[in-house]
């Protein structure tokens, strides 16, 4: 079956800036998918290249079968967009602003009576309908957002950091809500920073600027020979004095990588040489409480394609 | 099919900003209560309370009906009559000299103008060195012949006088019947430019813009969405502002209401234009406003507003044929002062009709191109 989202070495600039590198991925029918990233690494100009908005991308791109640079019209209606500030209309009651949205998205009146209150039971807004938007709190106020985002029962749904700055409560809840519409069959493109977030994904892709290293879900990318080379090992090291032992592990030959996870440390290393590492730490007199092989994490995942290309930047300019 | 593309999301984005126009009593209070402040403010600078202004009067008439108008003046409390002359001569000379402000001249055929039917008028000869003593002499006498215009209609001969007015010394005399009808003019400016861009900048500010523009809504939809609302708003306020002026500001309005009405159109349409493009560039509220206000400054100093166009060098002339705020100005001074109609304004309405669909389709093109 065709991807509900498509894009083919999709490139935008903004003057010489290029904000989008060549960026290939597909998402299907029903998913979650995750674009995670740090700030400044080109989610938001993704999202707007896919509903049509930027005007000047290059390279192919399509959102339910529609071409993204000649049907955005199309596009824009049969999808539902929630933007990285909850942007809703303070001084309009909630019922007003889910009109509002209904009534842009050019809803007949019948279709808005059925469909307004599901939204408002799906997001438990409700009791709130009266109530001005700009007196609802943060939680609130991006469920609100959510419904309006809703309201015309897109079939792809677009949230740009939907979680930046609420509380961890309203953030499951927002987690939950989106399961349930993923459950319904809306295909969902979410973007974040949180890795945890990420891991909640069916498939995640993840951008470092302006490209996208790796696509996948998250057992896929383990097997990424960069994330699992032969002859490897992920250990977990639970020691004492975590940072001096860090320190020291960084000078060891047979070790490639390693980083501190709270109070553990971990280490993609050379195989077989646990025993060495335990002996090695134990000889700088460090006490070793535990030392294990891991499955890499997502958040290890992107810690070491992240360190590759700085690696690679940082060798291709000498 | 008028929802599909060309226009989609006018009439929603029409209708909640009309609502956010009511729920917000900040916008209100600014539409409507500040071009009240600055009206008295300009009402009390200009008019301090003149009363008992010396008076001299030539009656040619000398009749009862003359007699009659004279009662009128005096009685009025702001004329008081020092001297009756016989001559031109005497009149401009007790001027001149300084014994009297004002001269008042009934012609010789003031009563048999009257009987006819016809309409006459009194001769009103003012000292324009001191502008306030002008205006409150002006606007009396007006009132007066106004006045006895009225009574007459109840009678057998129903003329019509009217107060026709001579200013010496000082022929561009500024009175508050003169900058009012500019108030209205660069208040309205200032007002709507500022609400219809602080109105976009904010959704932009807030994000809400950027929802917009990834909704099936088509650019000229949401362009005319928000002018329909501010222009309306920039209409009402035009009403309450003429409607103080004439009754709290007792400014008569010469000319025909509803001329003036239309001729406000192209005008309101061209700085909903400048409002629109204001906001395609500022990104911040504070932005905004200073890109209004660097209009408001030529359009309040090189329109002919304060300072008479005819004494200014060509230069500054030419580059007022370049402000919209000049021709609404000289019309609202045409219809309001002068009783001006149609036919001596076209070429007014013409100049801002033409300046208002250019505004109107740089603005569209902006808004295509914007980006959020
Ligand atoms: N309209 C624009 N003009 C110029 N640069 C832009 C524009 N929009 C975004 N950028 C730049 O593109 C980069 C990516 O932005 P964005 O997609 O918003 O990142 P993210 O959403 O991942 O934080 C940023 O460096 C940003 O400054
Ligand atoms: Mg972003």
């Amino acid at each position: 079956m065709e991807p509900v989202i498509l894009t083919k070495e999709l490139t935008i600039k903004f003057g010489k800036f290029t904000a989008v590198n060549k960026v290939t991925f597909d998402v299907k029918e029903g998913e979650i998918f995750g674009l995670l990233g740090p700030n400044g690494s080109g989610k938001t100009t993704i999202i707007k290249a896919l509903c049509g908005l930027i005007t000047n991308a290059l390279g192919e791109g399509k959102v339910l079968g529609l071409d993204i640079h000649k049907d955005s019209f199309k596009i824009k209606k049969r999808i539902g967009y929630m933007s990285q500030k909850f942007s809703l209309y303070e001084e309009l009651t909630v019922n007003e602003n889910l009109d509002f949205y209904a009534g842009i998205y050019q809803m007949k009146k019948d279709a808005i009576k059925v469909r307004k209150p599901e939204v408002l039971k799906l997001t438990g807004l409700t009791s709130y309908l009266e109530r001005r938007a700009g007196a609802l709190s943060g939680g609130w106020k991006q469920r609100l957002a959510l419904a309006c985002a809703i309201i015309h029962e897109p079939e792809v749904l677009f949230l740009d950091e939907p979680t930046a700055g609420i509380d961890p409560v309203a953030r499951r809840t927002l987690w939950d809500l989106l399961f349930k519409l993923s459950g319904e069959g809306v295909t969902i493109f979410v973007t974040t920073h949180y890795m945890d977030e990420a891991e909640r994904c069916r498939r995640v892709g993840y951008i470092y600027l302006s490209n996208l290293i790796a696509v996948g879900t998250i057992g896929e990318l383990r097997q990424l020979p960069e994330i699992s080379p032969d002859n490897s090992a992920r250990l977990e090291i639970l020691c004492n004095l975590p940072s001096e032992a860090l320190v020291f592990i960084k000078e060891l030959p047979y070790v490639w990588e390693s980083t501190i996870f709270g109070q553990s440390i971990h280490v993609l290393c050379e195989a077989n040489k646990r025993e060495q590492l335990s002996k090695d730490l134990q000889d700088q007199g460090f006490n070793i409480s535990q030392i294990s092989p891991i499955i890499p994490s997502l958040e290890d995942i992107f810690v070491t394609l992240t360190n590759n290309i700085i690696n690679k930047e940082l060798g291709g300019g000498k | 099919m008028w929802e599909n593309n060309f226009l989609a999301g006018l009439w929603p984005i029409f209708k909640k900003e009309v609502l956010q126009i009511l729920r917000d009593p900040t916008t209100l209070f600014f539409a409507l209560f500040v071009p009240i402040f600055e009206m008295v403010l300009l009402g009390v600078a200009v008019d301090t309370n003149v009363r008992q202004i010396k008076t001299v009067v030539y009656d040619l008439a000398k009749t009862q009906e003359s007699q009659v108008l004279i009662e009128r003046y005096i009685s009025s409390d702001d004329f008081n009559v020092v001297a009756k002359v016989n001559s031109d001569r005497e009149l401009y000379d007790k001027i001149v000299s300084g014994e009297a402000k004002v001269g008042i001249k009934i012609p010789e055929d003031y009563s048999r103008a009257l009987q006819k039917n016809t309409s006459t008028s009194v001769l009103l000869i003012v000292d324009g060195s001191e502008s306030n003593v002008t205006s409150e002499a002006v606007n009396v006498s007006s009132a007066i012949t106004l006045q006895e215009s009225l009574k007459r209609i109840a009678t057998k001969s129903p003329g019509i006088v009217e107060s026709r007015h001579k200013v010496l010394f000082n022929p561009n005399t500024r009175s508050a019947n003169f900058f009012i009808p500019g108030l209205v003019a660069v208040v309205m400016q200032l007002m709507i430019i500022i609400l219809i861009s602080f109105s976009l900048v904010k959704e932009r500010e807030r994000g809400t813009l950027e929802n917009l523009y990834l909704a099936p809504i088509s650019p000229l939809g949401l362009m005319i969405g928000k002018m329909l609302p501010y222009g309306l708003l920039g209409f009402f306020e035009l009403c309450w502002i003429l409607l103080v002026m004439r009754y709290l500001f007792d400014v008569p309005i010469h000319g025909s209401v509803l001329l003036l009405l239309i001729f406000s159109i192209p005008f309101i349409l061209t700085i909903l234009g400048m409002g629109l493009i204001i906001s395609t560039r500022a990104r911040t509220q504070s932005e905004a406003m200073q890109l209004a206000t660097s209009t408001l400054l030529p359009s309040i100093f090189l329109s002919g507003y304060i300072f008479s166009l005819d004494n200014m060098p060509q230069v500054f002339w030419i580059i007022s044929r370049f402000i919209p705020t000049t021709y609404y100005i000289d019309t609202l001074r045409g219809i309001i002062i002068r009783g001006a109609e149609f036919k001596h304004l076209w070429m007014n309405g013409l100049a801002l009709l033409v300046m208002g669909l250019t505004m109107l389709i740089l603005a569209a093109f902006r808004f295509r191109q914007t980006n959020v």
